[in-house]
C-alpha cells in the first residue's frame, strides 16, 4: 500500500448515508529528451499529481478533479462533486464497481533499473539513436530523436469496497527522419519500447526510420483501382484500435455500435481472433487493474471471426445485464472512467512480411496512413484514409506510391482479411502490431 | 482566480534559473478552471468541474532548452523547478544568482459580457436538454443524441529574462452535439459544434434548437447517401467549413520551427508565388471573440494580425520567441502551449482566407462534375512532403452545375503547394468555421479557421464508388 491509498481511503471515509464515493489518486513523473544534431534540443523533467472524485447519490453522478493533492483543495473537490450531482439526471444504472472476486494477475510493471537509470545515459541513448539513424543512408536527415520515460503511482478506493494501488513505469524511444533526393523530401519513423532501456533495440528503430523514408523517394500518385493491401504492423495496430471502438460496451448499450446485434455471429474472416490481454507483460499498456480498480483480465473478443463479447465497465455492464469485463479506462485522474480495450492484439499468424508479400503477388504495402480520425466513421462503418507505401508486383516490393486513399467499410474489411502476419511488433500504444492482408479495398489516386 | 506571483519573486526565480550561465529563462504560470456537462442517451450523465494550477520554467542555454514544471507556486516550489530546468539545460554549476528585472506588467484580458461563472449550472444543463429535445424532434430516424457544454477560464502569467511581464485571462465557451440516425442501410452521424473566446452572452445570440436540428438534419440526410466517388475531380468547399484545408495544406508548413529544421515544403520560399493569386491567408490571434483568440500568446507576446500569403505570394512564417530571437526579428504572437505542463511551440491561432469576388452559386454552376463539401471533419499533414488529408462529413455530388445526391463520409487527399495553386474560384461570402483543436507534438490548442466558398480544380476524393 502506498500513501496515495491512504489518501483515497480518507476521501471515501467521508461518505454520507446514501452516498457512493470513488476517489482516484495519481502521482507521476516524466522525462522527455529530444536530441537534434548531437545536442539536447530540449529536456523536460516533470512531476505531477492529482485527484478525481465521483459521487453518486439517488442515481445522479457528480464529478470533480484537481491537479494537486493539497488537503484544502481535496475538500473543495469533494464539495464540488457533491454540488455537481444535483444537476444530473437520475440514472437507474449509475453506480460504482463492486469487487467481483477476479484475482489480480500480479505483474512486474515497475523496473528499478529504469527508475535508477542515470540521466546522462538517457541523453546518450538519444544521441546514439540519432547517430545510428543518420549513418544508415547519406540521404537521411534526422528530424528528431527522442527518449521518453513515464512513471506513475495510482490508488483507487470506493464505498463499494474496491481498494487497489500500484505503480508502474516504462520508456520508449522514437526517431523521425527526412530523406532528400532531387528536391523531394519523404519522411519516416521508428520506435523501440521497453520496461527498461536494456530492452531497447536501437538498431531496429534506426533501420526502420531510415528505410521508411528512403524507400518512398520517387513516390508517385498511383492510378485508382481495387487492390489487396498489406498493412504494416503499425498501421494494423491503428486499424484494430478502430475495430475495438465498435466492440465497446457503452457504444453497444447506447445503440452506437454497428455490431450491437451481432453477438455470436461471424463478423470477420476465420483468420481473425482478436484478444484484449492486459496481463501480457510484453504489451506496453499491460496493467494489473482497470480504471475502476477491478482485475485486468484477458478477454477474447473475436474468436475465429465469431463475435464473442463486448468490453464493459461496471456501468455499461449493468445496463447490458452482464458483468464488467475489467475494461474501464481512464485518461489520468480527471473525469470518470469510460470503456475501452486495454491491450489489444490479433492472434498472430506464422509468416513474415516478405513471405506474405510473395504470396499476395499483386497489391500495395501500406506503410503509413493519415487522417484516421477524420476519415473513419465508426458508427456508419465508412473507412477512408490517406496512405503511402509501395506497390507489390510479382510477389516483391516495387515502386513507391503516395498521396492516395484506401477505402472500404469496417464491416467489409473484417470479412476481407485474408491473413494475419507472425511479425508481432510491440508499440507504445494500446494495440500490438503485425502485418495484415485485406483484399478488395478501393485505392483512389489519379 | 488570477495567478498572482509577486514581481520580486519572479525576478528571483528567473535569477535562479539563469544562475548556471543560461541566455534565457521564462516563468509561465497558469490557473485554469472549467465546468463541463455532458448529455447522452437522454440523460444529463454528469457535471464535471476541474481545476489545475501550476508553473512551467524554461531555461535556454545554447541550443538546449530545459523545462520543469510544478504545481507548487510558492517561492520555494518555483526555485526548485528553476534549478531542475537549469540543470536540464546543462546550465547548472557555474556562476551564482543573476539579477533580472521585469518591465511593468501589461495585460490584455478578453472582454466578456457575462461571466459563465455567474450563470447557474441549471441553466447550462437546460441548454443541453433543449438541444437534445430539438434534435430528437427533427425526425423519427434520430435514434441517439449526445451533447456537451463546457466553459473555461484560463489565467496566465508570463515573465522572462528579457523583461517581459504579461498576464491574460481567456474565457471560452463551447457546445457540441452529435446525432445518430438509423435507416435501412445502417446508421449515420451528424455533428455540430460552436465555440468562442467569449462569455455566456454567446447563448443569448444563438438559436440552440436550430443548432441541434442542423446536426440531426445532417445525419438524416446521409441515410440516403451513396458511397463517395473515388478519383481526382473538382471540389467545391462551402464557406466557413474549409479553413482546415489551409490549416493543413500550408498553415503547419509555415510554422518557423518546422522551417528551421527544413521539414517544410515552404522553407526558403518567402517572396515566391506559393498559391493561386486569388489567395490571401491571414493568421490572427487578436480577432475578437473567436475560438483561437488570445490576448497574449503563451510566451507573453501580444497576439496580432499576420499576413502569411498575400495574393498568392508567401510573405512570412509564424514565429515563437526562440526562433524569432535567433533570427533577430520580432515575434508574431504564435508561441503557444497546451498548459503549464508543456513547452511552447509555434502554433496557429485563427487562420483564414480573405474573400474573393465570385458569387458562391456561380462557383457551383460553373462545375460540371465534382463534389460539394458542406461540412468538413479534421485533417492532418506531412509538412515535409506537403501531402495532407481532411475528412468530409457532409458532402454532395455536383452534376451539371447542380448539387445532387448526398455522399457517405470519406477523406480527401492532396499535396499542399499543388492544391493551393489549384484554387481557381473564390467566393465573396467569407465565414469563420467551427472551433477546432489543433494537435502538434502531442499538444492540443484551440484554433479557429475561416474561408469563403471556394473551388479546388483537382483534389483526390477517397470514396469507394467508381
Amino acid at each position: 500500500m502506498n500513501d496515495l491509498q491512504a489518501l483515497a481511503d480518507s476521501v471515501v471515509a467521508q461518505a454520507r448515508p446514501g452516498e457512493q464515493i470513488e476517489a482516484f489518486v495519481a502521482r507521476g513523473g516524466e522525462t522527455e529528451i529530444r536530441v537534434y544534431r548531437g545536442e539536447v534540443e530540449h529536456f523536460v523533467s516533470a512531476r505531477s499529481e492529482g485527484i478525481g472524485i465521483r459521487v453518486i447519490s439517488d442515481g445522479r453522478t457528480g464529478v470533480s478533479s484537481a491537479g494537486t493533492l493539497d488537503q484544502a483543495a481535496i475538500a473543495e473537490v469533494l464539495g464540488e462533486a457533491r454540488e455537481n450531482l444535483g444537476f444530473g439526471t437520475a440514472d437507474e444504472w449509475a453506480g460504482l464497481a463492486t469487487p467481483d472476486g477476479v484475482e489480480v494477475t500480479r505483474q512486474s510493471l515497475w523496473s528499478e533499473e529504469l527508475a535508477a537509470y542515470p540521466t546522462e545515459d538517457k541523453i546518450a541513448l538519444a544521441r546514439d539513436l540519432e547517430a545510428m539513424t543518420a549513418a544508415r543512408d547519406p540521404r537521411i536527415r534526422v528530424d528528431e530523436a527522442n527518449y521518453a520515460d513515464v512513471m506513475g503511482e495510482t490508488a483507487v478506493a470506493t464505498t463499494s469496497g474496491v481498494r487497489q494501488s500500484g505503480r508502474e513505469n516504462g520508456c520508449y524511444m522514437t526517431v523521425s527522419t527526412l530523406a532528400d533526393q532531387d528536391g523531394e523530401t519523404q519522411t519516416g519513423f521508428g520506435f523501440t519500447v521497453g520496461r527498461s532501456p536494456i530492452e531497447f533495440d536501437l538498431e531496429r528503430a534506426a533501420g526502420d526510420a531510415a528505410l521508411r523514408a528512403t524507400r518512398l523517394l520517387g513516390a508517385t500518385k498511383p492510378s485508382s483501382g481495387r487492390v489487396t493491401v498489406v498493412l504494416d504492423p503499425y498501421v494494423t495496430a491503428q486499424f484494430i484500435s478502430i475495430i475495438s471502438s465498435t466492440l465497446n460496451g457503452e457504444a453497444v448499450v447506447k445503440g452506437r455500435s454497428l455490431f450491437r446485434d451481432r453477438l455470436g455471429e461471424q463478423i470477420a474472416s476465420e483468420v481473425v481472433t482478436l484478444i484484449d490481454d492486459p496481463t501480457n507483460p510484453r504489451a506496453y499498456t499491460a496493467s494489473e487493474v482497470d480504471g475502476e480498480g477491478l482485475a485486468a483480465r484477458p478477454n477474447r473478443l473475436i474468436e475465429a471471426g465469431r463475435l464473442e463479447m463486448f468490453v464493459h465497465s461496471s456501468y455499461s455492464a449493468r445496463r447490458a445485464g452482464t458483468v464488467s469485463t475489467g475494461n474501464a479506462v481512464r485518461s489520468g485522474y480527471a473525469g470518470s472512467p469510460g470503456v475501452g480495450a486495454l491491450a489489444l492484439q490479433l492472434q498472430p499468424g506464422s509468416r513474415s512480411q516478405s513471405e506474405i508479400i510473395a504470396e499476395v503477388g499483386e497489391g500495395v504495402l501500406i506503410q503509413s496512413v493519415s487522417g484516421i480520425h477524420s476519415g473513419v466513421n465508426a458508427v456508419s462503418g465508412d473507412f477512408s484514409t490517406g496512405a503511402a507505401g509501395l506497390m507489390i508486383r510479382n510477389g516483391a516490393l516495387a515502386e513507391p506510391v503516395k498521396e492516395f486513399t484506401i477505402a472500404s467499410t469496417l464491416q467489409r474489411m473484417l470479412t476481407d482479411i485474408i491473413e494475419v502476419g507472425g511479425d508481432v511488433e510491440w508499440l507504445p500504444m494500446r494495440s500490438t502490431g503485425m502485418s495484415l492482408v485485406i483484399r478488395d479495398l478501393t485505392m483512389s489516386g489519379s | 482566480m488570477i495567478v498572482v506571483i509577486e514581481p520580486d519573486v519572479l525576478e528571483r526565480t528567473l535569477g535562479t534559473a539563469m544562475a548556471g550561465g543560461a541566455e534565457f529563462a521564462e516563468v509561465f504560470a497558469e490557473n485554469r478552471r472549467s465546468v463541463s456537462a455532458s448529455l447522452d442517451d437522454g440523460r444529463v450523465e454528469q457535471v464535471t468541474s476541474s481545476r489545475d494550477r501550476g508553473a512551467g520554467i524554461r531555461v535556454v542555454a545554447g541550443e538546449t532548452t530545459g523545462y520543469a514544471y510544478t504545481s507548487d507556486l510558492s517561492e520555494k516550489g518555483l526555485a526548485e523547478a528553476a534549478r531542475t530546468a537549469a540543470a536540464a539545460a546543462k546550465g547548472g554549476g557555474a556562476g551564482g544568482q543573476r539579477v533580472v528585472s521585469l518591465e511593468s506588467a501589461y495585460s490584455r484580458p478578453a472582454v466578456i459580457q457575462r461571466d459563465p461563472r455567474d450563470v447557474s449550472t441549471q441553466a447550462k444543463v437546460a441548454l443541453l436538454l433543449a438541444a437534445d429535445e430539438a434534435a430528437r424532434s427533427a425526425g423519427s430516424e434520430i435514434v441517439q443524441v449526445s451533447a456537451g457544454y463546457g466553459d473555461s477560464r484560463r489565467s496566465v502569467l508570463v515573465a522572462n529574462t528579457e523583461g517581459v511581464y504579461a498576464t491574460d485571462e481567456q474565457v471560452r465557451v463551447l457546445m457540441r452535439l452529435s446525432a445518430v440516425a438509423a435507416g435501412d442501410a445502417g446508421m449515420q452521424t451528424g455533428y455540430q459544434s460552436m465555440g468562442h473566446t467569449r462569455g455566456w452572452e454567446v447563448f443569448d445570440e444563438m438559436d440552440v434548437e436550430q443548432f441541434a436540428r442542423e446536426a440531426a438534419r445532417q445525419a438524416i440526410t446521409k441515410l440516403s447517401a451513396r458511397p463517395a466517388p473515388s478519383g481526382t475531380m473538382p471540389v467545391v468547399i462551402q464557406r466557413g467549413t474549409g479553413g482546415v484545408l489551409f490549416h493543413e495544406a500550408c498553415g503547419h508548413g509555415l510554422e518557423a520551427d518546422l522551417i528551421a529544421k527544413g521539414a517544410s515544403v515552404y522553407a526558403g520560399r518567402v517572396g515566391e508565388l506559393v498559391a493561386s493569386p486569388l489567395v490571401t491567408l491571414v493568421d490572427n490571434g487578436d480577432m475578437p471573440g473567436e475560438w483561437g483568440t488570445l490576448g497574449i500568446d503563451d510566451e507573453g507576446h501580444p497576439t496580432q494580425h499576420n499576413v502569411l500569403i498575400k495574393d498568392g505570394v508567401l510573405t512570412d512564417y509564424m514565429w515563437d520567441v526562440l526562433r524569432a530571437r535567433r533570427e533577430g526579428r520580432p515575434g508574431s504572437g504564435n508561441g503557444r502551449r497546451q498548459s503549464y505542463r508543456h513547452l511552447p511551440m509555434v502554433r496557429m491561432t485563427n487562420t483564414y482566407v480573405l474573400d474573393g469576388a465570385e458569387d458562391p452559386d456561380d462557383i457551383i454552376a460553373a462545375t460540371d462534375h465534382g463534389v460539394y463539401v458542406a461540412h468538413l471533419g479534421g485533417g492532418s499533414v506531412n509538412t515535409a512532403s506537403g501531402d495532407f488529408v481532411f475528412g468530409m462529413t457532409e458532402a454532395y455530388l455536383i452534376e451539371g452545375g447542380r448539387i445532387t445526391e448526398p455522399l457517405r463520409d470519406g477523406n480527401l487527399i492532396g499535396n499542399g503547394p499543388k492544391v493551393l495553386a489549384d484554387i481557381d474560384m473564390l467566393g465573396n461570402d467569407f465565414a469563420m468555421g467551427s472551433p477546432g483543436t489543433c494537435g502538434k507534438d502531442g499538444q492540443g490548442v484551440p484554433v479557429g479557421d475561416g474561408q469563403p466558398t471556394l473551388r479546388v480544380a483537382a483534389l483526390t476524393v477517397g470514396g469507394t464508388a467508381a
